[in-house]
């Protein structure tokens, strides 16, 4: 099994992107983690796949739709309900500059 | 400035006007109580499943279709990763690899020729939420409604090809054109369901570094923007500064761009194939299907009208604007065949009406107009009169001949009564017979227009001239 190795600056990054904080022993506890879970993957390199086609999806199926028809929505209370902030019928959050 | 090269690529996101959201029930109504029109799925609640209106599909194929795009095969939606508040899931289903359609044109006319723009694709995604921000008290929040997250949106990504403001002015103006024809979308720029961002950049022989320009929220800030930013890069070109690849956003009240840096991630989308959606499977079966239903349109109706009808590039160019009054028009012509008249019509009182009514759907049933310019070719109705009928149609949706009854309208041919009525105007406006004694042919004039006025405009005008000539005549001799 081919070893990887992610660095502290990619665990920064990849937690920056998802809006994570985390400690020094945090960052170092998942580097070695998230090293451990892609050489894991790299297992499936084994695999001689000349002769499969790239595929996106699991499912041998193709076009599921719905008709263009109306269902069942929330009221803005229950929708709101578990918003940790709120005012009137708005999600309040920190301001964002946009 | 004059020795670069502008190049523009217009991103045009449109908001398709489909009942239900995209990947839900919810409704999609401009214009609701904040947050009353979401559920689980466009909230992005945990273990929800999306799944696809085949409407907002099938207008997407019939856009790429009216754009000259090739529809694909086999395409898929995309995860697209990123962070911010209006975006409940923290990721947008879109298209990345592997869109509805690439490729096509739309043609515009710019000084009189037809200039080919390039069309990249056409791909399909979902609206974001509307943030709007605090101010005083609340100005250190921002507020969220989800009305709008999850609205199936069209994105039309066009080629580098669009050299000039007025370029892009044309190009979003035909566009529009033609999504309104499909009936797509309303394409309200005011209401955001018509949204346009764009890549500028200037180059000698080839492009420069480029930039993208957000927020020009009209045809006139596209227009205003773009000129700003052509001038701003120009300017640094100039001083031989360097371009840098960033989005500015356009400031509307200081007619400026300015830009979003350090503001702004570095976008790291980290796009993946949408696990919740399985991929699509477009045959020509289906597009040919969708195909054989698009309406005519504007272009050719445009071509049509002038070979068809004989009318001027002017009035096929006016009548062909919307569909609905292009529809009216045909309607119009089919039950009074004089289609020059029916044109000068529609295109005068009735346009203004419409536009003072602020309403294109048009209440007067088309054999009414018919009926009304029937009684202005007889003569039985002045076009003064008519106009007016006109405006009362509008109004009340009552008929032409309920109308002229009711306001005893109809053209007073009747040479008794009018001659009655001569003789009165004559009568009284001593000083205007004078002076057609003295040899003032203009003194008629008057005269005449005092007739009509008396009768309240429904003298036959021909009639009204005659006789206040015969009556001259007969009261004073032949003027000198
Ligand atoms: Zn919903």
């Amino acid at each position: 099994m081919e070893k990887r190795t992610i660095d502290l600056e990619q665990v920064r990054y990849i937690a920056h992107l998802a809006r994570l904080e985390l400690s020094l022993e945090e960052e170092e506890k998942f580097a070695r983690q998230l090293g451990r879970i892609l050489s894991y993957v790299e297992k499936l390199k084994e695999l001689d796949t000349t002769n499969v086609p790239p595929t996106s999806h699991v499912l041998p199926l193709k076009n599921v739709f719905r008709e263009d028809a109306l269902g069942f929505s929330l009221s803005s209370k229950e929708a709101l309900s578990n918003a940790p902030c709120r005012k009137d019928n708005w999600f309040k959050v920190p301001k964002i500059v946009g | 400035m004059d020795s670069y090269k502008v190049y523009i690529g217009l991103e045009v996101h449109v908001e398709l006007s489909t009942q239900s959201k995209f990947f839900c029930g919810c409704k999609t109504k401009f214009g609701a109580t904040p947050n009353t029109q979401v559920c689980p799925v466009c909230l992005g609640f945990p273990g929800v499943l999306p799944v696809i209106n085949k409407k907002a599909l099938e207008y997407t194929i019939a856009c790429a279709l009216a754009l000259n795009s090739k529809i694909n095969e086999n395409s898929r939606f995309a995860r697209k990763n990123y962070y911010y508040p209006d975006l409940p899931k923290n990721f947008q289903i879109s298209q990345y690899e592997e869109p509805i359609a690439t490729g096509g044109w739309i043609d515009i006319e710019i000084n009189g020729q037809t200039k080919k723009i390039g069309i990249e694709r056409v791909h399909l995604e979902e609206d974001a939420g509307k943030l709007i921000h605090g101010e005083g008290e609340d100005a250190e929040w921002s507020f969220v409604d989800c009305n709008r997250a999850g609205i199936p949106l069209m994105e039309i990504v066009s080629c580098p090809e669009i050299n000039s403001p007025d370029e892009a002015y044309e190009y979003l103006t035909i566009l529009r054109r033609i999504l309104r024809y499909l009936g797509v979308s309303d394409c309200n720029m005011e209401e955001g369901s018509l949204r346009c961002d764009a890549n500028i950049s200037l180059g000698k022989a080839e492009m420069g570094t480029k930039t993208e320009i957000k927020n020009m929220n009209s045809f006139k800030e596209l227009r205003e923007g773009l000129k700003v930013e052509i001038q701003r890069q120009a300017n640094l070109l100039k001083k031989g500064e360097k371009i840098i690849q960033e989005t500015r956003f356009w400031d509307a009240k200081k007619k400026k761009t300015f830009s979003m840096r350090g503001k702004e991630e570095a976008h790291d989308y980290r796009y993946f194939p949408e696990p919740d959606l399985l991929p699509l499977y477009i045959d020509d079966n289906w597009t040919e299907r969708i195909k054989a239903n698009l309406p005519e349109l504007p272009q050719h109706r445009f071509d049509r009208f002038i070979h068809e009808y004989k009318l001027p590039s002017y009035d096929a160019g006016v009548l062909t604007e919307s569909r609905e009054i292009a529809d009216y028009f045909e309607r119009c012509v089919r039950l009074f065949p004089k289609p020059k008249m029916v044109s000068n019509w529609i295109m005068g009182d009735f346009m203004r009406l419409i536009k003072q009514e602020g309403e294109v759907k048009i209440k007067i049933h088309p054999a009414e107009v018919a009926d009304l310019l029937k009684e202005v070719e007889k003569g039985t109705l002045s076009t003064t009169l008519a106009k007016e009928v006109m405006e009362i149609m509008f109004k009340s949706g009552k008929g032409v001949t309920q109308i002229m009854e009711e306001k005893q309208l109809q053209q007073i041919t009747d040479k008794k009564s009018l001659e009655k009525a001569a003789k009165q105007v004559i009568e009284e406006n001593q000083k205007a017979v004078g002076d057609w004694q003295k040899g003032k042919s203009q003194a008629i004039k008057f005269l005449v227009g005092q007739l009509m006025k008396k009768t309240k405009g429904r003298a036959n005008p021909q009639l009204a001239n005659e006789l206040i000539e015969k009556k001259l005549k007969e009261l004073f001799g032949a003027s000198s």
